[in-house]
């Protein structure tokens, strides 16, 4: 427990010497800009910014803000209370734990990269500056200043390195970047937020509400956005302000006190889920929810084996696939070579003991290879499932899974006699077909979360993150290398699998093409490893996060069309320069992929 | 009596290299016995085949009677031979106690496994106040003390260190030769292995000089220790 608090930076005080802002205005100045221009960008969303309707979202109306406008309300109202709270106004203290002015630098960064994104979208769509209404003038202007003045907001400059007077022109121009570079990473920096003391139970439960409330909002929102100037708008807004949250020291207590209610944040998290298909009106959005959770739930399977046990998998969604064929096979479709219709349970168990067996099966030779030879491996035979079922079609060899065209018209399920193909009226609420496998899907979601929590937690998990981190040493403190790795994989195999036979009654139809390496739609391995990553190893959120936004930017940015994997591969290396261990850090990646925070590990030999 | 663990005519080899060329030696229980030898002498070899990371090409181990060719790593080491391996090996991401925990990971006996933290604490102060800590962040002659206790984990009937003073400043070698001499007064039996010729040989009862992967001179440890062919090679006189 420390009782340490590290001090607010500058919240509002007086700038001690050396430290100042960004750009040369004074800070007190800035400050009433930063607060002001906030205040006037929330007015300004009131103003029509464009006379056509032909913009998305109808701009065009005074006294009600709409699509975009919404979005920079929000990021308006935020930089102006932050605004408020660095001046140490009463009652708002409790929104900037960790000091204000590096949060009122993010917020006023994401008011002003909205509306300016808007403002430069509308022109460039209606052809020319001359559609924007005097209340799009506003906006820019307003957040312009508010931005200018948040930078003008003091900092702690770091030392710069000094010159050494031989470099070269390329190297001293390295080196200035270098340090620029640290200077605008400090002025973006805030102080570690002072711990919160522990408050009625009640309470933080309440506040745990709240946060999932706002979270299934938020991922709602961004679900129903129905055009893709909306959906960047999100992005930024979302991802800036997410930004400027975690500056003001707002996520790190929400942190703190969800890890004090795992349990409650866990069932919270389902509740909150469960509510989403209540949330839509029609069943096009429930449509990319179940998409979406299948995708996740296998990548938090996947997790299992790569951020557990540390096993790089890279043919994984094969077992989603033996999984969806099992289910497929004895749903009574008629492109089935077996005449078979199980029912539901029995469909499970099937599809997750064919991709148990798989997994032993392919895990066995494969699991005493280590590090790269185990990712190739993998590799190759998750093309040889695919393509393996490509021909199992009656002519290239026997007639299993008809080839290229799949085991099609696979009937929807009958869960306890709940028919889950047809419209059910709930409570005044309508639940079409999706949401009615969002609901199944979210119970396989639930089963994988629970094992997950369970296996890390266990004396498995514990061998797990052992042979991860030492193989040598593992084997010598007595674990069985090769079995606690064989049960990772076969653990993750059937979870795949459960996650499969689900998705083929989903989908209509199970082919071979649904389970690529690399595609542009997922789930297929490089994307699922990618939610994992990219998420954060070995946590829960950060797979069922990485997978959502890995599956809705594709789905929602269409006009990126071709390029969708070029930005995929830029964005992912950005992030592996800028955040290795991923958007959810767990514990111990953070050692991990921060080195400099570590003391060297095993001293090179000094001979004698 | 039959000695805890033989090694008769052992062989190791990488390849086609032979890193150990026929060695034989035994240790009894209640015994320190201890390797010593120039770099490269096979010492390390040695040790990682007699707990089950190598395969050895030819010889005996025997262990408690039972030979310990075919029996897989983990296996060994519930039979009640532990190893802290060269180069310590710790988790360095892990704090301090779940380390040791690992230590007991083929045990199930709670409170025995409490007690035995405890002991580790006792043994090693600066363990105790450290638990909540990442192993990683510890210094060098601490992760040495870690790695000990973590091998005193499984309750060992063996246990082997590897150059448990690698590294180590004087003091700190003094406080790890210390331990050992308070572990065998407990009753513990150790194989050590170790570069510091002049420690290991006065707390042993017997010693064995290794080069090129052979045997060349055995005895208690007070014999080599004035012995003249030790004393030139490996305390550094003429
Ligand atoms: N993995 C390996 N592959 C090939 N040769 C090896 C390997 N490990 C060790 N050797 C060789 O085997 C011989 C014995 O090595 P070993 O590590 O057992 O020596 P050692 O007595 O422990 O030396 P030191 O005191 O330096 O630790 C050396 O010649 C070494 O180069
Ligand atoms: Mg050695």
């Amino acid at each position: 427990m420390t009782t340490q608090t590290t001090a607010p930076k500058t919240s509002g005080g007086v700038a001690g010497d050396g430290s100042t802002g960004l750009i040369g205005i004074p800070a007190h100045l800035g400050r009433a800009l930063a607060t002001g221009g906030g205040l006037l960008t929330v007015v300004s969303t009131f103003l029509a910014w464009t006379w056509t309707a032909e913009f998305p979202g109808d701009l065009t109306v005074y006294g009600y803000p709409g699509g975009l406008q919404v979005l920079v309300l929000i990021a308006g109202a935020l930089t102006t209370l932050l605004g408020l709270a660095s001046y140490g106004v009463r009652g708002l203290g409790w929104l900037v734990p960790a000091g204000a002015d590096a949060a009122l630098k993010f917020a006023a960064l994401s008011a002003f990269a909205t509306t300016w994104y808007t403002v430069i979208a509308i022109s460039a769509q209606l052809g020319g500056l001359v559609n924007l209404e005097p209340g799009a003038y506003v906006a820019a202007a307003a957040t312009l200043v508010a931005f200018l003045g948040a930078l003008a907001l003091p900092f702690e400059r770091p030392e710069p390195d000094p010159f050494d007077p031989d470099d070269t022109g390329w190297e001293q121009f390295k080196h200035t970047s270098g340090n620029n570079w640290q200077t605008v990473k400090a002025a973006f920096a805030s102080g570690t937020p002072r711990t919160l003391r522990p408050l009625p139970s009640y309470v933080e439960i309440l506040i745990i509400v709240a946060v999932l409330a706002v979270a299934l909002l938020v991922f709602t929102y961004g679900i129903g956005t129905e055009y893709d100037e909306l959906f960047v708008g999100f992005l930024i807004t979302a991802g800036l302000g997410f930004a400027a949250l975690n500056k003001a020291g707002l996520i790190a207590q929400a942190t703190q006190i969800t890890s004090r209610h795992t349990n409650i944040t866990v069932c919270g998290a389902f509740i909150a889920a469960a509510c989403f298909p209540f949330t839509q009106t029609d069943d096009q959005y429930a449509t990319l929810g179940v998409y979406i959770l299948i995708f996740a739930t296998v990548a938090l399977g996947l997790n299992i084996v790569v951020g557990l046990a540390g096993l790089l998998d890279l043919g994984y969604v094969a077992f989603l696939g033996v999984g969806a064929y099992a289910a497929s096979m004895v749903s009574g479709s008629p492109s089935s070579p077996f005449d078979l219709h199980l029912p539901f349970w029995a469909a499970v168990l099937v599809g997750a003991a064919a991709s148990l067996v798989f997994g032993v099966l392919i895990g066995a030779p494969t699991l005493r290879l280590r590090g790269d030879y185990l990712a190739i491996v993998t590799l190759g035979f998750g093309e040889i499932f695919r393509i393996t079922a490509n021909n199992l079609d009656g002519t290239s060899g026997p007639d299993v899974t008809n080839g290229s065209n799949g085991i099609s018209s696979i009937p929807d399920l009958n869960v306890l006699g709940f028919d889950l193909g047809v419209q059910h009226d709930i409570g005044g609420f309508t639940i079409g077909r999706f949401a009615n496998y969002f609901f199944l899907m979210l119970i396989i979601t639930a089963v994988v979360v629970l094992v997950f929590r369970r296996s890390g937690d266990s004396r498995i998990g514990r061998a797990w993150v052992a042979i991860r981190e030492d193989e040598t040493a593992a084997l010598a403190m007595g674990i069985n290398g090769f079995r606690v790795k064989l049960i990772a994989f076969a653990v993750g195999a059937t979870l795949a699998g459960l996650a499969g036979t689900v998705q083929a009654h989903v989908t209509y139809t199970v082919t071979p093409e649904q389970y690529l390496f690399a595609g542009t739609t997922p789930p297929n391995s490089a994307f699922l490893l990618a939610a994992v990553v990219l998420g954060g190893m070995g946590t829960i959120a950060g797979p069922l996060i990485g997978a959502s936004l890995l599956f809705l930017i594709p789905n929602k940015l269409q006009f990126l069309g071709d390029y969708q994997l070029f930005a995929f591969g830029l964005a992912l290396v950005l992030l592996m320069r800028f955040r290795p261990e991923g958007l959810i850090a767990n514990r111990r990646n953070k050692l991990e992929f921060h080195e400099e925070a570590e003391a060297p590990t095993t001293l090179s030999k000094t001979g004698a | 009596m039959t000695a805890l663990l033989e090694v008769e005519d052992l062989r190791v080899a990488y390849g086609k290299i032979e890193a150990v060329k026929g060695i034989s030696f035994k240790v009894d229980a209640g015994e320190v016995v201890t390797l010593i030898g120039t770099n490269g002498a096979g010492k390390t070899t040695t040790l990682r085949t007699l707990s089950g990371l190598l395969k050895p090409v030819g010889g005996q181990i025997k262990f408690g009677g039972k030979s310990l060719k075919k029996v897989p790593a983990h296996q060994i080491v519930s039979m009640g031979l532990a190893h802290s391996p060269e180069g310590r090996h710790i988790f360095p991401r892990m704090t301090i106690e779940d380390n040791l925990r690992l230590g007991a990971f083929l045990r199930s006996d709670r409170a025995g496994i409490e007690k035995d933290i405890q002991r580790a604490y006792d043994l090693f102060p600066i363990l105790g106040e450290r638990r909540k800590q990442a192993a990683g962040t510890l210094s060098g002659g601490e992760q040495q003390m870690l790695a000990m206790g973590r091998a005193l984990m499984s309750q060992p009937k063996l246990l082997m260190l590897d150059e448990p003073s690698m590294g180590l400043s004087p003091i700190m070698m003094q406080k790890i030769m210390q331990t050992i001499a308070e572990l065998k007064s407990q009753g513990t039996t150790i194989l050590l292995v170790e570069q510091n010729a002049q420690a290991a040989l006065s707390l042993a009862d017997h010693g064995h000089v290794m080069e090129v992967g052979s045997i060349v001179l055995s005895g208690s440890g007070r014999e080599l220790l004035h012995d003249e062919s030790v004393r030139k090679a490996y305390l550094g006189e003429d």
